[in-house]
């Protein structure tokens, strides 16, 4: 025992490599560990192996990748399946060409010289981000509602009245509305990320432009974009993790069920029914595991896309 | 609004047209993300005839009720569930914030085999959200028992918050300068004392940053409760908010109530903390 000590007490001054004794890693990163992987991670990966199983009448046996053939090819399987992945695509787009080009403008706004007010314009703008997704989804619930009549009379208001529709009951509309008012929520986090980075851009390159004669829109395009393009791309892919997990705003909104006629199905709905069944069909433990799977790997390769490839060449824009 | 800005002060007769044009639109966009909110924070003051006949207009002497409040509390149980959250993102964020300074710390000062292994299956946990793993929990709370308690949803929670806290506390960690532990090393400190007496108390800045960021999605979750803890006894109030509303979304009196009841709460706290979440946000630490 103090022979360890010793050792361990000359070892780590010679060479800056501390070896203690491991009972302090133990107690330092036993617990945390233990936590994280009994829940998190033996989950994940359970739940990655249950896919390949089919559990009827109560027996589990191997399956292979039958789950996923029969959620990709199944004519009852299929049809909701592609419907809800086509859909969350196309959450994610009015995402990405809402959210963000909204969040950079109000960004490089906020970050002008000299603006009085700044903080607090960031404080109120920042707020419907820390509301609860179910919450936000009630509110617009009542607000677009035509039998409240607010956006309708305000639609007539400013002379857009005929084209008050109850958009969150069309199947044409109801999509794309939602997508609205998640992109409302979240429009602050890609405005501070953003406003973050501009603030860290060194005051000399701005001043170099400016001498050089460029005017307030060339100094933002071949200065100021380049260096928040990393920025960008992080709040995209954060973006896309979120879409590809959203579940909380359509089931606060139009239930389990995503209608009308599933139409604001996600992967997320799309994978709380298949788990718990819904109406004539019964869960599934398997085919649940089978959609989550499925979402994992369309996160992972989203992830890996992001790190693989964007990251790359943004690298090469900053040196 | 025009109005607003042409009396704004701005800075130099030059800049006068373009600080108006800025403060216009972030003016503009301020209404856009207030609005909805005060509509119904404003409503669920008035009679329900007033809601309808005059939605944007402020309770008046005739209109103000609190009818909504009383009917809310009366149907259901907002003190239990406000307490049940309350205690589940309490004890959450406290324990992800010890474990995962804890374990920020080991992985940070010290090297051994695995080190990098740990530190990647944490790192996996930032971008792979935990509710993929949703089919394994429920039924890993089954086998345990813990179904319908909040003790399942502490330990989610906390799986869910470390992975980020891991992250960002390790970052400071590393910025704490060598001589300090070297030094306390050589007066023979143990690693327990190092870590609680000198690393802790210089982690605090970093643990609020940490703290609001975990906070946030715990206290708003519908997803784990909804599975794990939906008994009437365990409901946290953001479920008991979606089930009352579904329940009761006829009831605008009420609808609007129980919304005000989850959001002003929320609000409250976030013009307390928001200079530290903000700071934590613009720090570049979730970079």
């Amino acid at each position: 025992m103090h022979y360890i000590l010793r050792y361990v007490m000359t070892s780590s001054n010679q060479h800056d490599e501390k070896k203690p004794f491991p009972w302090h890693l133990v107690f330092f990163l036993g617990p945390g560990l233990l936590i994280y992987v009994v829940f998190s991670v033996y989950p994940l990966l359970d739940t990655l192996f249950l896919s390949l199983y089919d559990e009827q009448n109560g027996q589990s046996s191997f399956v292979g990748l039958q789950n996923f053939i029969t959620l990709i090819t199944d004519e009852t399987w299929s049809q909701a399946f592609w419907n809800a992945l086509v859909n969350n695509f196309k959450f994610f787009a009015i995402h990405m060409l809402l959210q963000n080009p909204i969040g950079l403008i109000l960004a490089v706004l906020l970050s002008s010289p000299k603006l009085r007010l700044s903080s607090t314009y960031r404080t109120l703008i920042f707020m419907p981000t820390m509301l609860s997704v179910v919450i936000v989804g009630f509110v617009w619930q009542l607000l677009l509602s035509p039998l409240w009549g607010i956006s309708e009379n305000f639609l007539y208001d400013i002379g857009l009245g005929q084209y008050f529709d109850a958009w969150l009951g069309k199947e044409g509309s109801a999509l794309i509305t939602l997508g609205f008012i998640s992109v409302w929520q979240f429009v602050g986090i890609p405005m501070m990320l953003i406003y973050a980075t501009l603030l860290n851009i060194p005051d000399d390159i701005i001043d170099a432009s400016v001498v050089d004669g460029a005017n307030s829109f060339q100094t933002f395009w071949h200065i100021k974009l380049p260096l928040i393009l990393p920025t960008i791309a992080m709040v995209s892919i954060l973006t896309f993790v979120a879409n590809f997990n959203a579940f909380e705003l359509i089931y606060a909104v139009k239930g389990a069920l995503a209608g009308p006629n599933f139409s604001t199905d996600l992967m997320g709905t799309f994978f709380y029914r298949t788990f718990f069944g819904f109406q004539l069909q019964q869960g599934s433990a398997s085919m649940g595991a089978a959609v989550a799977t499925l979402m994992f790997l369309i996160i992972l390769v989203g992830v890996m896309l992001f790190l693989f490839f964007i990251q790359r060449r943004i690298q090469r824009f900053q040196f | 609004m025009n109005l607003i800005n042409r009396f704004m002060p701005s800075n130099g007769y030059r800049q006068l047209p373009k600080s108006v044009t800025v403060h216009a639109v972030l003016l503009a966009y301020t209404v856009i993300a207030l609005f909805p909110i005060l509509v119904v924070v404003i409503n669920s003051f008035k009679e329900r005839r007033a809601i309808f006949r005059d939605p944007l207009g402020l309770p008046t002497q005739d209109s103000f009720t609190l009818i909504g409040f009383e009917q809310v509390l009366q149907r259901s149980d907002f003190g239990l569930y406000s307490w049940n959250s309350l205690v589940v993102t309490i004890i959450a964020v406290g324990l992800v914030l010890l474990l995962g300074a804890m374990a920020a710390w080991a992985l940070t000062e010290y090297k051994f085999k695995g080190n990098l292994f740990i530190t990647f299956l944490f790192a996996m946990g930032i971008m792979i959200p935990i509710r993929l793993g949703t089919v394994s929990i429920l039924g890993l709370m089954v086998n345990l028992n813990l179904v319908n308690t909040l003790t399942a949803l502490v330990l989610v929670y906390i799986a869910q918050g470390l992975p980020l806290a891991v992250y960002i506390l390790s970052e400071f960690v590393r910025t704490i300068p060598k001589e300090l532990t070297e030094a306390a090393r050589c007066d023979s400190v143990s690693e327990y004392k190092i870590f609680f007496c000198i690393i802790l108390p210089l982690l605090k800045p970093a643990m609020a940053t940490v703290a609001v960021f975990t906070m946030i999605p715990i206290w708003n979750d519908l997803w784990f409760p909804l599975i794990l803890a939906p008994g009437e006894s365990t409901r946290t109030i953001t479920l008991g908010v979606q089930q009352f509303v579904g329940q009761y979304v006829t009831d605008w009196n009420s609808v609007l109530s129980a919304l005000t009841m989850a959001i002003v709460p929320v609000l409250i706290l976030y013009t307390i903390f928001s200079r530290q979440l903000i700071r934590g946000l613009t720090s570049g630490a979730v970079k």
